[in-house]
C-alpha cells in the first residue's frame, strides 16, 4: 500500500518525504482546493520546487483541486489544471464533473484521482467517474465500515484509497452545508470550513470562556477543560433538555489497527489528513505509519500494532484522543 | 409555474403517510416527490410499496418521481435504487452518483437533487448527455449563481433543463453515516428502534444560551428555520424557475400548498409565511434579516 501523506508548504512537503511518504499532496494558494487556509499552501514556484525535490527521491506529487467551481469561476480551475500538467505532477485529486472532463480532455496523460470531496460510496459511482472521465483511483468517504471498504475493493472499476489517520469530518465529505449556513464560507466552494474571522472567543470573569462562530455560541468550557476549534460539527448543544457532543467530540481518525485487513482487501493506498497541520506533524504521522507499513510488508503474519506507533499517533490527535470512526460499526 | 411536493425528509408511520399522499394526490401540485431519502432502515413503505403509490397518484395526473437515497453504503441500499430505476416506470431524482450511473446505463431520465452537487454549466451539461431532464440547486446556491449558471449555459449555446428551487421547507445542510437522532437517544445505530419516528418534523437541537439551531434527522442535519422564497416569487419568474418545491411538514401542508398556489397565479408576491432564505441572496443560509 503506499502511503500518501499532506503538506501545507514547501517544508512540510520536504519532511514528508524525508520521513518516507510514497506520495505528497498539497494545494495552490487559492480557493481551487479544500485547505484554503490563509498562510497555507504552494506559490507556483514553491509547487515546481517540491516536485523537483520529491521526484529526484524517486517520490510523487498529487495536487488537490477538489472545491466546486461555479461557471464564473471556472476558468480559474481549468488554469489549474494546466498548471499541474506543466509542473509536471503526477496526478490531480478532483471532486467536481467539469474539472475532470477538462483535464481529461486536455491533459489526458496526468493521471486523475477521485477526491474524497466526490461522496463517491459504491461501484456505480466509481463506474460513473471512470467511464467518464477516466480516473484511475478514487478517494473513499469516511462514512464506509471496513466490510464495506472490503466489499468495495472487489466491486470498483479503479484502486481504492482510503483515509488512515487524521482530523475527522463527521460529514460526507462535499455534503456538508454547516459551515455555509452559519458564516457563508463553504467548504465546496471556497474550501474553508469555519474560518477563523469568524471565530470568536470570550474570556469571563470566572475564568470560563467561550466561542462563537459568526456569533452563533458554538461551545462554553470550563477553566481547567481543553477548547478545541469551534467547527458546528464539534460544539456542544442543547437536545432534549441535554447539553452534549449532539454531533461529534474533537477526535481524530486512527486506522492502525485495521491495517492488515486493508491491506488484505488490496486498499491501494493510505491517506494522512492534515494539510493544515505543521511540520512535526508530518514529520510524526508519516514515520510512524512508515514503520508499520514497512513491518508488515517484511512479516505481513507477525504484525501487530506497537503502543509506540499509537502513543506517537495519540500525542498528535485532535483532542489527543482516536477513534477507529466509521469502520467499526459501534461509531454509527 | 409548477408546484412540487418534494420527498418527505422524516419518517413518520404508515398510515400518516398513506394518509398525507392520498390528501396530496387532491392538492394543486403537478409533481411528487416519493420515496427515502435520507436513511434505509425506514421502512414503514418499503421499495415496492412507494413504487406502487407512485403508478397510483401518477393516476391522479401528477408527474410522479421516485427520489433514491442521498448516502448509499451497503448493497442492500443500492439494490433499491436499482429496483427503482428498473420498476419505477418515471423520473428518478438521482440524490447520489449511484443513482446517475444506474439511469445512465437504462437510459431512464433523471432530476438531478440537491444533493448532487452541480455548480456550473459544464457539469449540468455532462449530466444532460447522461439523461438529466431537471436541476435542483444544491441549498447554498442563491439566484445569482444560478442567474450566472444559465447565462454561461446560453452563451455557449446551450439549453437549460427545467429548474426547480427549495420554494419552502427546512433545508437540507448534511449527512453522516452516524445517526445523530440514534445518538442523542443513546441508542446504538444497529439497534435504533426506529425512533425516528417520534419527531415528525425532526429533533430540535438549540445553542448552550437556549437558541433553536438545527433539526436533527437521523442521519441528515437540518437547519432550524422553515424557509421561504414565495416573497421573491418576481425574482424566481424573472430568473426562469420551473418549478418550487414544497418539502413536507408535519402539520398544515395543504395550507402551505394552497398559499403557493394562490402565490403562482398571482402578479402580486405573497406574504412571507416561513423565515427568508439567506442563501438565496449570497449570505449565510441562516441570515434571516437583511
Amino acid at each position: 500500500m503506499q502511503l500518501v501523506c499532506p503538506a501545507g508548504n514547501l517544508p512540510a512537503l520536504q519532511a514528508a518525504v524525508a520521513a518516507g511518504a510514497d506520495a505528497v499532496y498539497v494545494g495552490l494558494r487559492d480557493e481551487t482546493n479544500a485547505r484554503a487556509f490563509p498562510g497555507l499552501n504552494f506559490s507556483d514556484a514553491e509547487l515546481h520546487q517540491g516536485i523537483a525535490h520529491a521526484h529526484a527521491r524517486g517520490r510523487k506529487v498529487y495536487l488537490a483541486l477538489n472545491t466546486y467551481p461555479d461557471s464564473a469561476r471556472l476558468k480559474q480551475w481549468h488554469a489549474a489544471v494546466d498548471k499541474a500538467a506543466v509542473l509536471g505532477c503526477d496526478a490531480i485529486i478532483a471532486a467536481e464533473l467539469a474539472v475532470l472532463d477538462y483535464a481529461s480532455r486536455t491533459h489526458p496523460a496526468m493521471a486523475r484521482h477521485l477526491s474524497v470531496q466526490g461522496s463517491a460510496t459504491t461501484a456505480p459511482a466509481l463506474r460513473y467517474m471512470h467511464e467518464r472521465f477516466g480516473i484511475s483511483r478514487a478517494v473513499l468517504p469516511r462514512v464506509l465500515s471496513i466490510q464495506q471498504v472490503e466489499r468495495l475493493c472487489e466491486t470498483s472499476p479503479v484502486p481504492l484509497e482510503v483515509f488512515a489517520f487524521g482530523s475527522l469530518c463527521i460529514m460526507v465529505e462535499g455534503r456538508c452545508q454547516l459551515s455555509s449556513y452559519v458564516t457563508g464560507a463553504s467548504p465546496n466552494r471556497h474550501g474553508v470550513c469555519s474560518p477563523a474571522k469568524y471565530v470568536r472567543w470570550d474570556e469571563h470573569d470566572d475564568g470560563r470562556r467561550s466561542v462563537r462562530l459568526n456569533d452563533v455560541l458554538i461551545d462554553k468550557f470550563e477553566p481547567s477543560e481543553p477548547a478545541g476549534y469551534p467547527t458546528v460539527c464539534k460544539g456542544r448543544f442543547d437536545v432534549r433538555g441535554e447539553t452534549f457532543h449532539a454531533l461529534e467530540e474533537p477526535t481524530s481518525l486512527n486506522t492502525l489497527e485495521l491495517l492488515p485487513r486493508l491491506a488484505k482487501a488490496g486498499v491501494a493506498a493510505l491517506k494522512i489528513e492534515g494539510r493544515q497541520r505543521g511540520v512535526a506533524y508530518v514529520t510524526a504521522v508519516t514515520r510512524t505509519w512508515r514503520d508499520a507499513l514497512d513491518r508488515y510488508r517484511a512479516a505481513p503474519d507477525a504484525w501487530t500494532t506497537q503502543p509506540a506507533w499509537q502513543s506517537a499517533l495519540t500525542r498528535h490527535a485532535e483532542g489527543h484522543q482516536t477513534t477507529l470512526g466509521p469502520y467499526h460499526r459501534r461509531w454509527h | 409555474m409548477k408546484l412540487s411536493l418534494g420527498p418527505l425528509q422524516y419518517f413518520w408511520p404508515r398510515e400518516r403517510t398513506l394518509a398525507f399522499y392520498r390528501e396530496a394526490a387532491q392538492w394543486p401540485v403537478d409533481v411528487i416527490y416519493l420515496g427515502e431519502t435520507v436513511c434505509s432502515k425506514r421502512r414503514e413503505l418499503a421499495t415496492r410499496d412507494w413504487i406502487a403509490l407512485a403508478a397510483e397518484l401518477a393516476q391522479s395526473g401528477k408527474q410522479v418521481v421516485l427520489s433514491s437515497l442521498a448516502l448509499i453504503e451497503a448493497e442492500s441500499e443500492l439494490g433499491v435504487v436499482k429496483r427503482l430505476v428498473a420498476e419505477g416506470n418515471g423520473w428518478i431524482e438521482a440524490n447520489d452518483l449511484s443513482a446517475v450511473q444506474l439511469c445512465r446505463e437504462r437510459g431512464v431520465p433523471f432530476v438531478a437533487g440537491p444533493t448532487l452537487n452541480v455548480y456550473n454549466h459544464r457539469a449540468l451539461q455532462l449530466l444532460m448527455d447522461d439523461g438529466l431532464r431537471r436541476w435542483v440547486p444544491g441549498v447554498e446556491q442563491g439566484h445569482m449563481l444560478i442567474r450566472e449558471l444559465r447565462d454561461a449555459m446560453l452563451a455557449e449555446g446551450g439549453t437549460m433543463p427545467e429548474l426547480e428551487v427549495i420554494a419552502f421547507g427546512r433545508l437540507p445542510l448534511s449527512f453522516s453515516a452516524r445517526c445523530f437522532t440514534a445518538r442523542a437517544l443513546d441508542v446504538p445505530k444497529d439497534q435504533c428502534g426506529f425512533r425516528c419516528i417520534d419527531y415528525p418534523d425532526g429533533l430540535p437541537l438549540a445553542t448552550r444560551e437556549g437558541k433553536p439551531f438545527l433539526r436533527i434527522n437521523g442521519i441528515q442535519i437540518q437547519g432550524e428555520e422553515v424557509t421561504d422564497l414565495g416573497p421573491e416569487l418576481p425574482m424566481l419568474r424573472e430568473l426562469g424557475v420551473d418549478v418550487l418545491r414544497l418539502y413536507p411538514q408535519a402539520e398544515g401542508m395543504a395550507e402551505v400548498v394552497a398559499h403557493f398556489h394562490l402565490a403562482r397565479r398571482s402578479p402580486q408576491p405573497p406574504p412571507r409565511i416561513g423565515v427568508r432564505n439567506g442563501y438565496w441572496f449570497g449570505e449565510p443560509g441562516m441570515q434571516a434579516a437583511t
